[in-house]
C-alpha cells in the first residue's frame, strides 16, 4: 500500500538548550487510521505534537501534509491546514464559560463581527453532550479537572480538521467517559479523519488503534500494525527492558495492622454526606467512582482543604481538630492533588524547591535557615528513585514533560514521613515503567506502617494495587470490595448504581 | 545546619539564581558602561563626591525597595510606600515637637507605619481585596492624614539633637551612616531571602498560591506579614529622612512608589509574583540613580528626566517579556 500519508515527519530534531527532546525522528500517519504514539515520560511525544500544531518550531527536519512539505509557524497556521491538537495540559480560559471556550478557536477563525450567544450556546451544548452533559454556561473554573479535560476535547471536535491529535486525553477520565470518547474517535475515523493518539494505557491503545509508533529517549524506535504487536512487546520497546511484574504483591489476608485513620459521618453539606472510612496500617485502600462522584472532595475535606459541616476524623485513635491543611500535615496526613498544574507544582520554581515545599521544617537548621545541601540531596535521591528525566534538580518544573512533573509532585509527598497519604490520581500521565516503580514505593511505605489511600479512575490500578476498594457514588459510599471481590465489573456496577442490592447487603455486613 | 554559615552561595546553585544572576550581571555591565561613558562626558562624574552623593540619594529609597521587592515576590504591590514614608516622618516629627525624645518618637513612627501595613494586610487577606486597590486607597488616606496632622505646613525640626541628626547627616570614618544602614538592611534581607525558610514560603506563595496551600503553607499569613514588612521598612526610611532633612514635609515622597516599583522590576522582580532578588532590585535602583545623575551633569532639563527613566523601565520590562516568551 503506497498511498501518500496525510501527515509525514522526516528527520525531525528539536533541542531545548542542552536537552535533546527529539533526534531525527520519523512518523507517518495514514488517512483514516488511529495511530498510537507511545514512549516513556520525556520521550518527546508532546514535543512532536506541539511542532505539528505550530506551537513549537523544529530545529531540523520536514513536516509533510499530503506529500508536500509545509512550514507551520503558528497554531493558526496548523488550523488552516486542518490540524487540531488536544493538549496534554489543560489550557482553557478559566474565567470564560464552557461555550465560549469551546468556540474560541472557531470564533477566531470565523471573524464574524458580532457574537450570537444563543446560537453559540446551543451549538456548544450539542458538541458537549456528545461527551458528557456539562452545562455550557458554567464557568470553566468551577469544573473539576476531568470535566475541563472533556471541554478541551469538545473544543477540538468543533474544528473542521483532517488530522486530530489527542495527547493523553483519557489521563483525567474514568472508564465511562473514556469509552464514550473512543466511540467518538472511531466515528471520526470512519469519516476519514486521521487520529494520533497518545496514551500510557496499553489496554485502550490495543482496543482503539490501528498502528503504533514507539519513541525512546527522543529517538524513533519502530512502527507496527497493532495486530502484529502486543503490550509486552510495546513496553519492551519503550523501556528497553522487560517488565515482569506490573503490580507489587498484596497484603496476605488478615494481615492489616491497627486502625490508623477513621472517618465517621463526614459531610460537607453539598457534594457528599455521611462518609465513613477506615484505614489500617499497612494497607492500601483504593477509592473508585465516576467523575463528579465526590471522591476528591471527600479526600480534601478529610485533610482540611475544604470545610466539613459534620463528622470526625481520627488519626491513631485521637480525634483531630483540623482547621486548615497545615494542621493535617502537622498531624501526619497529606494529600496529593489531582490538579497538577493548578495546585500540584510550582511551575516556575526549581525541582528541588518543589520537592521540599511540604516540610520545610525538616530542612531547616536552628537559625531558621534552609539547609540547601540537604534539600539537594533529598531531591536528587527522590528524583532518581522515580526516574525523573530532567536537565538537573535546579531546572524549573515548567521544562519537564507532563509525566515528569507528576513525578515531582509525588516526590514531594514521599519527601516527608507521613502517617497517612491520600493520593488523588497519583499515576496520571505516568509511563508504565515509572508506574511500576511508584506502586512498589507505595507498597514499601505501606509495609513500613504508613496508611495509603489511592483515588484512581484507572480500574486496573485500583484492582492491581489496592487491598480494598471503596466506591463512591453521588457523594455516598456505594460499597466496598475486598481483595477477593475486586474486578472491573464489580467496581463499575457499584459506581454506576446498577444492580446494587447485593452490594448494599455486603456493605451492611462490613459496617457491622 | 552549620554549613550554611560559610559561603553564602558556594554551590552557586540556587534556583532562580541562574536566570537572576544573568540579569544582575547584565545590569552591572550596563551601569559600568554608563559610568565609563559619563567619565568622558563630565570630569565631575568619576569623583568620590559624586558617588557619595549618588549613594546617599538612593540609600534611603533603597530600604523601601527591599520591602517592595519582597512584596512583589509574594505577588503583591504597595502604592502607599511614599505616603507611609511621609507619615512616619510627620508622626515622629510631631511627637518630637510635642516633647517626646526623638528616639521614642521615631520608634512610634515606625510602629504606626507597621500598623498601616497590618491594616492593608487585613483588607488583602481577610476581606479579600487585592493589593493594588487596597494600597491605592491607603496611599490617598495616609497622605490625607499627613496633611491633617501638619495642617498642611512643613514641621521645622532644627531642634533635633545632634546625636539624632547624625543618623542622616553624620558619618563614620567618612562613610555616611545612611549608607551603612542601607548596606546592613540590604545584606540582611538579601541573605534571608536566599536562605531563610520563612522567606522561601514567600516564593512558594507568589509562584502558585494554590499549590502553596496544598503544601500546607498558610499563604494568608505569609502575605499579611510581607505587607507589614514593606510598610515597616518604609517607616524606617521615613525617620531616616527626618534625621537627614531636619524637617517633616507633608507632601514628601509623593510619586516615590513609582521609582521604587520601577527599580524592583528593572532588577528582575515579576509583577506576577514568584521571582525577584534584592540585589537585582538595588542594581535597578543604582541604574536609575546613575541615569539621573548623568542627566543632571549633562544639564538635561528635569522635564526630560522622568521621560527617559520611563523609557528605561519600558525597555527593561520588554526585554524580560521577550526572554520569557523565548523560553516557553
Ligand atoms: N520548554 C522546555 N525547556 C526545556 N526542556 C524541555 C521543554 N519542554 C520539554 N522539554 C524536555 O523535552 C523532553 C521531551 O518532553 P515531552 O514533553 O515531549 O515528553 P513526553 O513524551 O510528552 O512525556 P510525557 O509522557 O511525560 O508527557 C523532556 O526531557 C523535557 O524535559
Ligand atoms: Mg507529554
Amino acid at each position: 500500500m503506497t498511498e501518500t500519508p496525510i501527515l509525514e515527519i522526516r528527520g525531525l530534531s528539536k533541542a531545548f538548550g542542552p536537552v535533546k527532546a527529539l533526534s531525527d525522528v520519523q512518523f507517518s500517519l495514514r488517512r483514516g487510521e488511529i495511530h498510537a504514539l507511545c514512549g516513556e515520560n520525556g520521550a518527546g511525544k508532546s514535543t512532536l505534537m506541539n511542532m505539528i500544531a505550530g506551537v513549537l518550531q523544529p530545529d531540523r527536519g520536514e513536516i509533510l501534509i499530503d506529500g508536500t512539505a509545509v512550514s507551520i509557524p503558528s497554531p493558526a497556521a496548523a488550523q488552516r491546514l486542518g490540524i487540531a491538537l488536544v493538549h496534554q495540559e489543560i489550557a482553557l480560559c478559566q474565567d470564560a464559560t464552557v461555550a465560549e471556550n469551546i468556540y474560541m478557536a472557531a470564533i477566531n477563525a470565523r471573524r464574524a463581527p458580532l457574537m450570537n450567544f444563543n446560537k453559540l450556546h446551543a451549538d456548544a451544548q450539542k458538541v458537549m453532550d456528545l461527551l458528557a452533559p456539562i452545562p455550557v454556561r458554567t464557568k470553566v473554573a468551577d469544573l473539576s479537572i476531568s470535566n475541563q479535560q472533556l471541554v478541551e476535547i469538545a473544543k477540538a471536535l468543533t474544528l473542521d480538521c483532517k488530522v486530530l491529535m489527542l495527547d493523553e486525553p483519557t489521563a483525567a477520565l474514568t472508564e465511562g467517559e473514556a469509552q464514550r470518547l473512543f466511540g467518538i474517535v472511531r466515528g471520526l475515523r470512519d469519516r476519514g479523519i486521521s487520529v494520533v493518539y497518545i496514551s500510557h494505557r496499553m489496554a485502550e491503545i490495543f482496543s482503539l488503534c490501528n498502528r503504533i509508533t514507539v519513541f525512546r529517549d527522543g529517538h524513533y524506535v519502530a512502527t507496527d500494525p497493532i495486530a502484529e504487536s502486543s503490550p509486552d512487546d510495546v513496553v519492551r520497546k519503550m523501556v528497553g527492558r522487560e517488565i515482569t511484574q506490573l503490580y507489587p504483591d498484596k497484603l496476605a489476608p488478615l494481615e492489616p495492622g491497627r486502625l490508623l485513620l477513621s472517618v465517621e459521618g463526614l459531610s460537607d453539606g453539598d457534594r457528599f454526606a455521611d462518609v465513613n472510612l477506615q484505614l489500617r496500617a499497612g494497607e492500601i485502600l483504593g477509592i473508585g467512582g465516576l467523575i463528579g462522584a465526590g471522591r476528591s472532595e471527600i479526600a480534601q475535606t478529610i485533610c482540611g482543604l475544604r470545610p466539613a459541616t459534620s463528622g470526625t476524623v481520627a488519626l491513631d485513635g485521637t480525634v483531630l481538630r483540623i482547621r486548615n491543611y497545615s494542621d493535617a500535615v502537622k498531624a501526619g496526613l497529606v494529600y496529593l492533588s489531582e490538579d497538577r498544574k493548578g495546585s500540584g507544582v510550582f511551575l516556575d520554581m526549581p525541582i528541588a524547591a518543589n520537592v521540599s515545599a511540604l516540610d520545610l521544617g525538616k530542612l531547616t537548621g536552628s537559625l531558621g535557615l534552609l539547609d540547601r545541601k540537604a534539600e539537594d540531596r533529598q531531591a536528587t535521591d527522590l528524583t532518581k528513585r522515580l526516574g525523573v528525566r530532567m536537565a538537573g534538580i535546579d531546572a524549573r518544573v515548567s521544562t519537564l514533560s507532563g509525566g515528569n512533573q507528576q513525578k515531582v509532585a509525588i516526590a514531594r509527598q514521599l519527601s516527608i514521613d507521613p502517617k497517612v497519604i491520600i493520593m488523588d490520581e497519583p499515576t496520571r500521565g505516568i509511563d508504565v515503567g515509572a508506574k511500576v516503580e511508584i506502586h512498589r514505593l507505595l507498597r514499601q511505605l505501606a509495609a513500613k506502617g504508613v496508611g495509603i489511600v489511592v483515588i484512581s479512575s484507572e480500574l486496573p490500578e485500583l484492582i492491581g494495587l489496592c487491598d480494598r476498594v471503596m466506591v463512591v457514588r453521588e457523594g455516598r459510599i456505594a460499597g466496598e470490595l475486598g481483595a477477593d471481590e475486586l474486578g472491573e465489573e464489580a467496581i463499575i456496577m457499584l459506581a454506576s448504581g446498577v444492580q446494587n442490592s447485593s452490594n448494599q447487603e455486603k456493605q451492611a455486613q462490613n459496617v457491622a | 545546619m552549620h554549613a550554611e554559615i560559610k559561603a553564602p552561595d558556594g554551590s552557586g546553585r540556587i534556583n532562580f539564581a541562574r536566570l537572576a544572576s544573568m540579569r544582575e550581571a547584565g545590569l552591572i555591565v550596563i551601569i559600568l558602561a554608563l559610568c565609563i561613558a559619563m567619565s568622558f562626558a563630565s570630569p565631575h562624574f568619576l569623583t568620590w563626591g559624586n558617588f557619595r552623593a549618588m549613594l546617599m540619594s538612593f540609600s534611603i529609597e533603597g530600604i523601601v525597595v527591599v520591602g517592595m521587592t519582597i512584596l512583589l515576590i509574594v505577588g503583591g504591590i504597595d502604592l502607599s510606600v511614599g505616603s507611609v514614608v511621609c507619615f512616619s516622618m510627620v508622626v515622629s516629627g510631631a511627637l518630637f515637637l510635642a516633647g517626646l525624645d526623638p528616639w521614642t518618637a521615631s520608634l512610634i513612627g515606625i510602629g504606626v507605619s507597621a500598623l498601616i501595613g497590618a491594616a492593608m494586610g487585613f483588607f488583602v487577606t481577610i476581606v479579600g481585596l487585592n493589593h493594588f486597590i487596597t494600597s491605592l486607597a491607603a496611599m490617598v488616606i495616609v497622605r490625607g492624614l499627613c496633611l491633617v496632622i501638619t495642617k498642611g505646613t512643613p514641621l521645622s525640626l532644627f531642634t533635633l539633637p545632634p546625636a539624632f541628626k547624625a543618623i542622616g547627616q553624620g558619618s563614620f570614618h567618612g562613610l555616611p551612616y545612611v549608607i551603612i544602614i542601607f548596606v546592613v538592611v540590604v545584606a540582611i534581607f538579601d541573605f534571608l531571602l536566599r536562605r531563610a525558610t520563612a522567606f522561601r514560603k514567600v516564593f512558594y506563595t507568589g509562584s502558585n498560591e494554590k499549590a502553596a496551600q496544598f503544601s500546607g503553607i498558610k499563604t494568608k499569613q505569609v502575605k499579611f506579614w510581607v505587607t507589614v514588612l514593606c510598610s515597616t521598612l518604609a517607616g524606617l526610611a521615613g525617620v531616616i529622612y527626618m534625621a537627614r532633612f531636619g524637617a517633616a514635609t507633608p507632601t514628601f515622597g509623593a510619586g516615590m512608589e513609582l521609582n521604587i516599583i520601577a527599580a524592583a522590576v528593572i532588577g528582575g522582580a515579576s509583577l506576577n509574583g514568584g521571582s525577584g532578588t534584592i540585589f537585582g532590585a538595588i542594581l535597578g535602583m543604582a541604574l536609575l540613580s546613575v541615569v539621573t545623575s548623568s542627566l543632571i551633569l549633562l544639564d538635561v532639563s528635569v522635564y526630560w528626566q522622568d521621560m527617559i527613566k520611563g523609557c528605561i523601565l519600558l525597555a527593561a520590562v520588554s526585554i524580560d517579556h521577550f526572554l520569557h516568551r523565548k523560553k516557553s
